[in-house]
């Protein structure tokens, strides 16, 4: 029977019902007294220098209050990055300056250059039309490896070349590697390009600001995922506000995928304004700056090597990569082409050797970041592709291959070459559970009624393994990361026994607002509807670090239950004292706390009420009050895995890549709500097949960005994708978080691009194309017509 | 400025626009209707459908200008009466058709308008009928499903 209520029930969800009536508060929905509009003017060339901006026009158009350049600024800081690198030579990486405005130079297009404000929007851009920039433009920075080359054109002039850092992992062990590969019986070699995404949240980022000159303090309504980084970041490293001063509120956010992780130079200029201005500021993006300005994702290029004794056992692995980092170093840039890529790389396999090399460059595009999966998509991709080239090469089943290599459920704990520890798993039970939802002995007679139809079809499997649960500090910290990635919860509950949850995470879609009520209900065994959940402003919640990295369960989810069990400690203190009994008889079932085997008993409610009426009460050992704060920092990341398979239909006249069949079986550990779960893994999957099929960010040699908005770029519709069959009935629990869960918002995402491209290539390869062993994402028609007829 | 007389949600109201102010700006900042969304400036998201006249219509398309007289509904006005959820709404709750909400008024007011002409759709004609109405969060499934069940058809065959 399912539940009905609490953890593994699929509660309904309560924001459903603000967000189906039309009255969620989006950042957009609120507008202040007196507000004041922004217009930025943005660089229609992707590299040149400045050599003059003439404002003198606009500033005396209707309603303009101010024009602000560089020079407004010159006394904040630059935009910081979060992460470290140290490269394989022991050096920092280079970090250049991320200006507020432009200064000097412009970078990429959609660089903001100077804004108006003005006191409507229409005026605000009217006047930016008036602005007159001169700019002496420059050669683009494009291509990683030219960026590269002796004498080529600096990004930025202040640095000794456009490498950002060239990093090795594990560097010592690159020797071992290599002496491997001399004594393989095969060596696979691939080489592959991650496409440049764009995110693509639904909602547009908005940045509201207002300054009160009586406290000298200001507030910040932004759409982030982590109020308290943006608080972090832009009050101490760019406007120098201390944080008492500076309130942050991410109220209901429409998607972030992690494009609302980053602080981005908009929300400092509207809180800089707004002071200048003494009136409210307020910038609501439009979907052409956010092609050009919200932090792009993945873009690496890769060539991978995999060395296999005769039985197609991995003996080692080697790869190199270029990671585009764009113009800038957006927050979490860094870290994703290394700690969240070079650590997956051994996947769900024992290959004892393992060495990424990886080359972050600096070009004249949009800052890239972590878009939802971060490093791990990417690892997926190259190891998944490899290893399917690889079976094709030496005439094993891709099944087989993969089975045959897999980490064994009695080896976890697992130690990777790759530095991580893989708590727990059972990749093989993963696989079998995938091959029975696809019915894959059933494939051929699928093939033979597609092929009735002219159509090629094929079949790809892939298995996925990720870092979630980001992240224990004192590791990350080792790793350069500027931050602590603990969270927080506030647990405060109410005289007549209700609850109000306030959480360091932050949810925009993942529907925090039921489950972590659900887990709140499930430890105390009271009704869910009991339990608020409030989250997104740093006026009521302990300084939390926010929600990405599928980290808001395993790390959010326990700080809730560690300061849930700080209440119940206390609740039953205090119970004990009421019903003269031994503390240490206490039980709390079902909300009723009772003496162990008598029937004494009190209700939850009776005890929160003594608590805030302490009459019957023991004061002179306890406190009155039931309210709890926890911080809760993990000890290790945790590490959900799954098995995807993929069935395609190629049409061979034309080249389209039809998904006929999508079935992912996860390993999730413990799961709260079900219904949710399903819903997040749908949701990475069409993100995934959109990569594979659909989406890229494509430039022009000059640095001009083709697709600008929803006519170039080619987000995936409801008619481009299928039903999928999820299922996360494969359990095996976290062992170090008090839930046992893992993470499920990234997974989609992660185990479907290699899926989807398997499949295709395995279609192509049973209709007699063996010639076609790869194809770039994304699968076009046109890619997939000129690989066949190539 | 023009002025524009026009039924939103059933209730009469006035207000001057400029000739470029849109639907949608009417609506979010001249009314304080907030439900209807902006997700692009290409017309292709969707966020922003709302029904005129019955029909349905992307506020971000149209002048407000041009609507003396017209009968807008938004999503402010999809419950029932009572205040409860209509059977769109109720459906896409049931079967978690939305995440982050943003697309959400747009999605549900793109339903309503499917159901009305074609009371009864296959999955595939679903499917093409939101080809104007992008999600980034649920990639579709449970949105398709909520549709269906909304017309009263068994969805768990055709999607499980």
């Amino acid at each position: 029977m399912p539940k009905d209520f609490g953890i593994g029930a699929s509660s309904k969800r309560r924001e459903d019902l603000r967000f189906l009536t039309g009255k969620g508060h989006y950042t957009d929905d609120f507008n202040r007294p007196d507000q004041a509009h922004v217009a930025f003017i943005r660089s229609d060339v992707a590299h040149g220098r400045i050599k003059g901006i003439d404002a003198a026009a606009a500033e005396a158009m209707p309603g303009v209050l101010k024009v602000f350049t560089s020079a407004d600024f010159a006394d904040a800081g630059g935009i910081p990055c979060g992460w470290q690198i140290t490269d394989r030579h022991g050096n920092p990486m280079q970090e250049p300056k991320h200006p507020i405005l432009a200064e000097g130079k412009v970078r990429h297009v959609g660089d903001p250059i100077a804004a108006v404000v003005a006191e409507t929007y229409e005026q605000a851009r009217d006047a930016a039309e008036a602005v007159v920039i001169d700019i002496e433009e420059l050669p683009a920075v494009m291509d990683m490896k030219a960026a590269l080359a002796e004498g080529a054109t600096k990004v930025h002039d202040d640095l000794t070349s456009n490498l950002c850092f060239d990093w090795g992992f594990v560097e010592e062990n690159k020797a071992a590697v290599d002496e491997a590969f001399t004594k393989a019986h095969h060596v696979t070699t691939l080489e592959l390009v991650n496409n440049r995404l764009i995110p693509n949240a639904m909602e547009p980022r908005v940045a509201l600001a207002e300054y009160d000159r009586p406290g000298d303090s200001y507030t910040l309504y932004t759409t982030s995922q982590n109020p308290h980084v943006i608080r972090l970041l832009m009050g101490a490293f760019v406007l120098s506000i201390p944080e008492h001063r500076l309130r942050v509120v991410a109220p209901d956010v429409g998607g972030g995928f992690g494009s609302k992780i980053y602080h981005y130079a908009e929300e400092a200029f509207v809180t800089r304004a707004a002071k200048v201005l003494g009136r409210p500021v307020k910038w609501t993006s439009t979907r052409s700056e956010a092609f050009m300005s919200d932090a792009h994702g993945r873009d690496h290029v890769t060539r991978m090597e995999l060395a296999l004794d005769e039985n197609g056992t991995f003996l080692a692995m080697r790869t190199e990569t270029y990671a585009n980092m764009g113009a800038y170093l957006s927050t979490f840039a860094p870290a994703v082409p290394t700690y969240l890529h070079g650590t997956l790389m051994a996947g769900n396999y024992a290959t004892p050797l393992i060495y990424v090399n990886v080359k972050a460059v600096f070009t004249n595009t949009v800052p890239v970041d972590a878009y939802r999966g971060a490093g791990r998509p990417e690892a997926t991709y190259q190891l998944e592709r490899i290893i399917d080239m690889a079976a094709r090469e030496m005439g094993i089943d891709p099944v087989d291959i993969r089975r045959r290599n897999f980490i064994k459920p009695d080896q976890f704990p697992y130690q990777t070459p790759v530095a991580v520890v893989y708590d727990t798993g059972n990749y093989q039970a993963t696989m079998d559970r995938v091959l029975e939802m696809t019915d894959h002995g059933g494939f051929e007679a699928r093939r033979a009624e597609s092929a009735a139809r002219g159509k090629l079809r094929g079949v790809g499997i892939a298995h996925y393994i990720e870092a979630c649960g980001i992240a224990p500090s004192n590791l990350v910290g080792q790793l350069g990361a500027r931050a602590g990635l603990y969270e927080s919860a506030k647990v405060r509950v109410n005289a007549t026994g209700s609850i109000t949850v306030f959480t360091g995470s932050h949810s925009h879609g993942q529907g925090h607002e039921t489950t972590f009520a659900q887990v709140v209900a499930d430890r105390i065994g009271i009704p869910e509807n009991m339990i608020e959940i409030s989250h997104g402003d740093t006026a009521n919640t302990p300084m939390g670090m926010g929600t990405y990295g599928s980290r808001s369960l395993a790390v959010g989810g326990s700080a809730i239950v560690k300061a849930t069990d700080k209440i119940i400690t206390k609740a039953k203190k205090i119970a004990a004292h009421i019903l003269e009994a031994s503390e240490d008889d206490i039980e709390l079932a079902d909300g009723v706390f009772t003496v162990t085997g008598t029937n004494k008993s009190l209700d939850w409610s009776a005890v929160t009420l003594a608590a805030y009426v302490p009459h019957n009460y023991p004061l002179e050992s306890l406190e009155p009050g039931l309210e709890e704060t926890a911080f809760y920092d993990p000890t290790n990341f945790t590490y959900p895995a799954g098995g995807y398979i993929c069935e395609v239909e190629v049409d061979p006249e034309t080249g389209k890549v039809e998904v006929v069949g999508f079935a992912a079986a996860d390993d999730f550990g413990n799961v709260v709500n079900p219904m949710i779960v399903d819903g997040q893994v749908h949701g990475g999957l069409a993100q995934g097949i959109g990569q594979a099929l659909l989406e890229q960010a494509v430039y022009d040699e000059n640095g001009q960005l083709l697709t600008g908005s929803y006519m170039d770029y080619a987000m995936p519709r409801a008619d481009d994708l299928p039903f999928y069959k999820v299922d996360h009935d494969n359990v095996t629990p976290c062992t170090h978080n008090p839930l046992g869960v893992k993470g499920c918002g990234e997974a989609g995402a992660i185990g479907s691009p290699p899926a989807v491209v398997n499949a295709v290539i395995d279609a192509l390869q049973r209709a007699g194309h063996t010639h076609v062993t790869h194809i770039d994402m994304p699968l076009t028609p046109s890619r997939v017509w000129a690989a066949i007829n190539g | 400025m023009t002025k524009v007389t026009l039924k939103v949600n059933g209730k009469e109201v006035s207000r001057e626009v400029e000739g470029r102010t849109l639907l949608v700006q009417l609506l979010r900042d001249g009314l304080g209707m907030t439900g209807t969304h902006v997700g692009c400036d290409t017309s292709q998201c969707g966020a922003c459908v709302v029904h005129v006249n019955g029909e349905a219509v992307k506020s971000c398309s149209v002048f407000a200008a041009e609507l003396d007289g017209a009968d807008v509904k938004t999503i402010e006005g999809m419950a029932n009466p009572d205040g409860s959820l209509s059977v769109i709404q109720q459906a896409f709750q049931d079967h978690h058709g939305l995440q982050c909400g943003f697309c959400t008024p747009g999605m549900v007011m793109s339903a309503a308008a499917l159901l009305k002409e074609n009371p009864r759709p296959t999955e595939d004609e679903v499917r093409h009928y939101l080809e104007g109405n992008i999600c980034r969060c649920t990639g579709y499934h449970n949105i398709v499903k909520a549709i269906m069940a909304a017309s009263g058809q068994d969805v768990a065959v055709a999607a499980e």
